[in-house]
């Protein structure tokens, strides 16, 4: 334990030494690579503690409130969340290095060439503490340091994303994140307070000691959902998200998005499944609908994007929305009382954990590596990178096809297992729950299938085609360092992929500690290459033959097509459909709007209310018809917009206040006194 | 203790807190500093008579600070002040008497009824000090929203510190460093009023604060 605090201790130095020394030329590749190492060590000692056993690693340092202190604590659930931030941290570092480097490069040759490329904000002394912040809330022990590291680490994301304030998008993205995540901290302060209320005792034993009445607990239950709901994008909550996420340098953007958003997804489970004792089943029922409703909605969203950070954003929503699912379902077994099938949803939502910290980080720096060579987010402004960045291209056409959960990649185990639980669903009594999971195991379907959609659009309108900007046709392959960023989630997708057991193995103490059974009870015979849950109703997976079948056929594919298919090239200049210009192929191939076309079509004009305009000339005019595409958000009209009206009329009414005189405040605090010494009285008695 | 110490230090208490009633419907300037004269004598006499029963010596010094302090220095000031401004014949429209002593006597019922329980376990000569003292700080505070001159605010304000003053006496064990501070910080409160005072009359030629109110800019 006091290795990870030296760790968090040695991060903070960093940043010190990165504001301090910011001029200099070795400053990021300093702060980069004590980051880097640091992580390195901390994610080292949470695996060998996972692997190892033992008894919970706890601290109790005296800084704080006098009479609180600082408890900090690693169990198994921290250590596995602390595993996913800090392998996060070190690809971050690695690719962020290169990242600003290039950067760095390029603002210097031309001054403020393209938009996005400057930047001016100093990254390099908050970037160790945003990952300090993030680890000091996995190992807090009781509510106020959860909730201190907590603020600390959305502020510290918070100062990131200004970083480019340059850019016209940025002020207003920070001014909405800021407002939503102190909505959260309050939401999660005021639950913490109900939690401490019986006893007065704010560290994590005391309250899970003691557990809240059934009121207080739904009131708690609701608290969190709201609180960690919105910094991990819970719909309709996740507004600031799409906004924030793609506004910071692409490195963070990875940080916020592939692992900030789990570590609010560790604070949903160190509440519901930790601290607040025995679930009821509602609990689970209330999640899981959230959970439905977010992937479904997050991926609706993806496929209308054109930005490809902010795209990425919303596929976020979209893996958290599976999450939560996982967590609900998990909840509901809990609650009726199969633990084996509580810690086979468990294990599922821990996997997706570690799966989309892994893809989202590397479909990130993929787009940062556009970024960097093209200076462009916007996918109709890409096309073509495969033959200018073939590197870049493979890894995120790995990145791209786990996120779609193919097999024999990563993000297919993760929603296998999840399937698994949700056909467990027969076991429950309550028939409402039953209908339910059948409904929300329908909309994860839905949702994944519009993921793989999603993801063919990224993809082949990015990396595939022709250039449809001179950027994109100049494209240059990045550098070294953030092709091997890239490269170190790519490969452990392919790896957990086919041998998914020895991670989940590694999940098993913490399923024990909080659902009190693993997901291999009662099997005897479980080799390390073969995934078979007790509760899968006899499923089984092996990426092994998964990835040898795959190979084969596509080997016979392959052999097939160059035996039978015709092998003269015919070079022949294309139609461009009476366009007339250097590459009119590269203007008429589909664009990124026409290709989400058919599902907006189908599932946006309701949802979204979105509509295409057509603006055809009369003929004889010169002038291009021209087709536009609007569309409103609903988390905008319906929830955002109320609430900011009734804040504004709000602080109308309170302004009122800011003009009394000075004998009216008087009165005002003397009354309020005796108000209150009224109420002390009365409960006296 | 004897029942006569006992009985002489409930009855001063009550001396202090009979002189906040007593501020509080006072429409003289003059005879609003004499009240408060007696009432901080009656502070000295009660701080001196708990050092003599109890024989805590730095009491002594308590009371000293309280005589040279609020029965003499700050009642002299104010009284040079309001000579020097010209506002001695000033009548300054106060609550009535019966609805003063209404509000007055509900606030002490109401500190009664809080100290009482919550100091159970100590002993009876506290218990009661701290409900009068409480009363005399929250008859201060009624006294300083429900008066229009600055001086009377100055007063109200000096009432509540022998308010607190009058609560460190009667906890036993209250260190002499604190009741320093406090002595010191009205001190330097009353300072600051002083030259608060002069400035407001300067500036606008009035010290009522109904007619300084309608200087502000953004007041409508």
């Amino acid at each position: 334990m006091g290795l990870v605090v030296s760790a968090i201790a040695f991060l903070f130095a960093v940043a010190i030494a990165g504001a301090v020394a910011k001029r200099l030329p070795q400053a990021s590749t300093v702060v980069y690579g004590g980051t880097a190492a640091a992580c390195a060590l901390i994610a080292l000692w949470a695996a060998l503690r996972l692997a190892g056993g033992g008894p919970d690693a706890a601290l109790v340092l005296p800084v704080g409130l006098p009479w609180i202190q600082a408890h900090l604590r690693a169990d198994a659930l921290s250590a596995v969340f602390l595993i996913v931030v800090n392998l996060g941290g070190i690809t971050a570092s690695l690719f962020g290095w290169g990242y600003e480097r290039a950067h760095h490069e390029s603002h210097s040759t031309s001054q403020g060439g393209s938009q996005g490329h400057s930047q001016d904000g100093p990254v390099l002394p908050l970037y160790p503490l945003f990952l300090a912040g993030m680890n000091m809330v996995l190992i807090a022990a009781d509510a106020f340091t959860f909730l201190l590291s907590w603020e600390f680490m959305s502020l510290a994301s918070w100062l990131l994303v200004l970083s480019t304030h340059r850019d016209p998008e940025t002020p207003k993205a920070a001014r909405l994140y800021i407002i939503m995540a102190s909505f959260g901290t309050a939401c999660l302060l005021l639950a913490f307070g109900v939690l401490a209320t019986a006893h007065g005792d704010y560290s994590f034993a005391a309250i899970r000691a003691h557990a809240p009445a059934a009121g207080a607990a739904a009131l708690v239950v609701a608290l969190i959902l709201l609180g960690a709901g919105s910094k991990a994008g819970l719909v309709p909550l996740h507004v600031w998200l799409p906004l924030a996420h793609p506004a910071a340098p692409s490195h963070v953007s990875a940080l916020m998005s592939g692992v900030m958003t789990k570590v609010a997804v560790y604070a949903m489970i160190r509440v519901l499944f930790d601290l607040l004792g025995e679930p009821e089943w509602w609990w689970g029922g209330v999640t899981m609908g959230f959970g439905a409703l977010t992937a479904v909605m997050g991926v609706l969203y993806a496929l209308m994007q054109d930005d490809v950070k902010r795209l990425l954003a919303y596929s976020t929503v979209e893996n958290i929305g599976a999450i939560v699912i996982a967590l609900g379902l998990a909840l509901v077994f809990k609650a009726a009382h199969t633990p084996v099938i509580a810690a086979l949803a468990l294990a599922a939502a821990l996997l997706h954990v570690v799966n989309h910290s892994l893809f989202k980080s590397l479909l990130f720096f993929a787009a940062g590596a556009m970024l960097t060579a093209t200076g462009s987010r916007d996918l109709n402004r890409l096309g073509g990178l495969i033959h200018r960045m073939p590197t870049t291209a493979v890894l995120a056409l790995i990145g791209a096809a786990a996120i779609s959960a193919l097999p024999p990649l990563n993000g297919f185990v993760g929603e296998w297992l999840l399937f698994q639980a949700i056909l467990n669903a027969p076991a429950l009594s309550e028939w409402s729950l039953k209908i339910e999971i059948a409904v929300v195991g329908a909309a994860l379907a839905l949702a994944t299938a519009l993921a793989a959609a999603c993801f063919v659009r990224l993809y082949g309108i990015a990396f595939l085609g022709r250039p449809r900007s001179r950027a994109a046709a100049e494209a240059l392959e990045v550098g070294r360092a953030m092709r091997l960023g890239m490269a170190v989630p790519a490969v452990l997708c392919v790896v957990l992929g086919v041998l998914p057991t020895p991670l989940i193995r590694l999940f098993e103490p913490a399923l024990r500690l909080l659902v009190e059974a693993g997901p291999f009870d009662g099997r005897a015979y479980q080799p390390w290459f073969w995934l078979a849950p007790t509760s899968a109703i006899g499923n089984s997976y092996n990426g092994l033959i998964m990835l040898v079948v795959i190979a084969l056929l596509s080997v016979v594919l392959v052999l097939g097509i160059h035996r039978k298919a015709s092998d003269r090239v015919r070079w022949s200049i294309p139609w461009g459909c009476g366009f007339d210009g250097p590459d009119p192929a590269a203007v008429t191939q589909y664009t990124a709007s026409s290709f989400g076309q058919p599902i907006r079509r189908a599932f946006g004009s309701t949802v979204f209310r979105a509509r295409d305009h057509v603006d055809m000339p009369a003929p004889g005019d010169t002038r291009p018809a021209r087709l536009s595409v609007t569309w409103t958000d609903p988390a905008w009209v319906v929830v955002v917009e109320p609430l900011a009206r009734a804040v504004g009329w709000l602080a109308e009414k309170a302004n009122r206040l800011q003009f009394m005189t000075i004998r009216r405040y008087l009165t005002l605090m003397f009354l309020a006194l005796v108000v209150l010494l009224v109420m002390v009285a009365v409960t006296q008695r | 203790m004897s029942d006569l110490g006992y009985d002489a230090a409930h009855m001063l208490g009550a001396v202090v807190l009979l002189m906040s009633f007593a501020l509080l419907y006072q429409r003289r300037l003059f005879s609003l500093l004499n009240v408060f004269t007696m009432q901080a004598l009656a502070l000295t006499a009660t701080a001196a008579w708990q050092a003599y029963s109890h024989g805590e010596p730095h009491l002594y010094i308590t009371a000293l600070l309280t005589l040279v302090l609020k029965a003499i220095l700050i009642p002299v000031a104010l009284h040079r002040i309001i000579v020097k401004m010209k506002i001695h014949r000033t009548i300054e429209p106060a609550l009535g008497i019966g609805l003063t002593m209404v509000a007055g006597v509900s606030l002490v019922t109401l500190s009664i009824l809080l100290v009482l329980p919550v100091t159970a376990d100590a002993t009876a000569l506290t218990r009661e000090n701290l409900a009068l003292s409480l009363s005399v700080v929250l008859l201060g505070l009624l006294m300083m929203i429900s008066r229009r001159n600055a001086v009377s605010q100055v007063v109200g304000f000096m009432s509540i510190e022998n308010g607190l003053i009058l609560a460190a006496v009667g906890a036993a064990g209250m260190p002499l460093v604190v009741e320093m501070s406090v002595a010191f910080s009205v001190m330097v409160a009353f300072i600051i009023f002083g030259i608060f005072l002069f400035h407001i009359r300067e500036r606008f030629d009035t010290l009522d604060m109904q007619k300084i109110e309608s200087f502000r800019g953004e007041s409508d």
